[in-house]
């Protein structure tokens, strides 16, 4: 019954900057480790550098899923990397901020904000 | 359609991740017939899926012996959900999440769920197990959270 999660990474620039996108789709939940993870773990250090979680295709996420987004912040934090996320419905929104998510990461509604800073 | 007043669904689900996806459109349509609004649909069913998570991984530990029993009570202005399983309920609430200790690998990054229930419905409660009762838990959402 649960959906997989399909990741799909994007390289793009922005102010001459390089950033990687994670595209996710399907569900985030226990079932997503390697997705999320296991894609931050084959980047490159200059592909973690500046990374973009995008969660505009994502049906579904529990608190699993989003402790698997924390383990990936704190990751890309030991390794000096910045993480910001966009496409989050207005509730993931209210939830990732009641964890305290907005500490370490920035949300925005849509990829070209996230993309202006 | 219109809902009586204390009218009652029931569904049983498998204890296997993902059935929670089928309480959840399961409480959605019923709170959406009852006239709740969109973010607090989207609420009840976080809420929700969180709990029968916890009824599928923790009460029933993932055995395909037993089942998850959601149970929608309809109210005026109310809709009370008890999710019960074969466990033999909680010992102890876990502690309110701490982002720091889990960005410091000093909490385990889990952990967040009854955090979010309690959050997100007006009433949270856990019953342990009696020997005239299953252990259950039992949520209750508002139609208008002001009202609370």
């Amino acid at each position: 019954m649960q959906q997989d999660t399909k990741v799909t990474v994007d390289q793009k620039t922005s102010n001459n900057n390089p950033i990687t996108i994670l595209r996710f789709s399907g569900d985030i939940s226990s079932a997503s480790q390697d997705a999320i993870l296991g894609t931050f773990n084959r980047l490159s250090a200059s592909e973690q550098a500046r990374l973009m979680l995008d969660f505009t295709k994502v049906d579904y996420i529990n608190s699993s899923g989003i402790a698997l987004v924390i383990q990936l912040l704190m990751q890309a934090s030991k390794a000096g990397g910045t993480v910001s996320l966009f496409g989050l419905t207005p509730h993931f929104q209210k939830v990732f901020t009641m964890v305290g998510i907005t500490k370490y990461a920035q949300i925005h509604a849509d990829e070209p904000a996230a993309s202006a800073i | 359609m219109h809902l009586k007043r204390g009218a009652t669904v029931e569904i049983m689900l498998p204890s296997q991740l993902g059935y929670e996806k089928v309480a959840m459109s399961t409480a959605a349509s019923v709170a959406k017939l009852m006239g709740f609004s969109e973010d607090r649909v989207e609420d009840l069913k976080t809420a929700l899926a969180e709990a029968c998570i916890n009824a599928i991984e923790h009460g029933n530990g993932l055995s395909d012996e037993y089942k998850v029993g959601v149970e929608l009570s309809v109210n005026d202005d109310k809709l009370e959900v008890k999710i019960v399983d074969e466990g033999s309920g909680m010992i102890k609430q876990p502690a309110k999440p701490d982002i720091d200790r889990k960005m410091h690998g000093e909490e385990d990054a889990r952990g967040m769920g009854m955090f979010l229930i309690q959050a997100l419905v007006d009433e949270a409660e856990w019953v342990p197990s009696s020997p005239s009762n299953k252990s259950y838990a039992r949520l209750m959402i508002r139609l208008n959270k002001e009202k609370a």
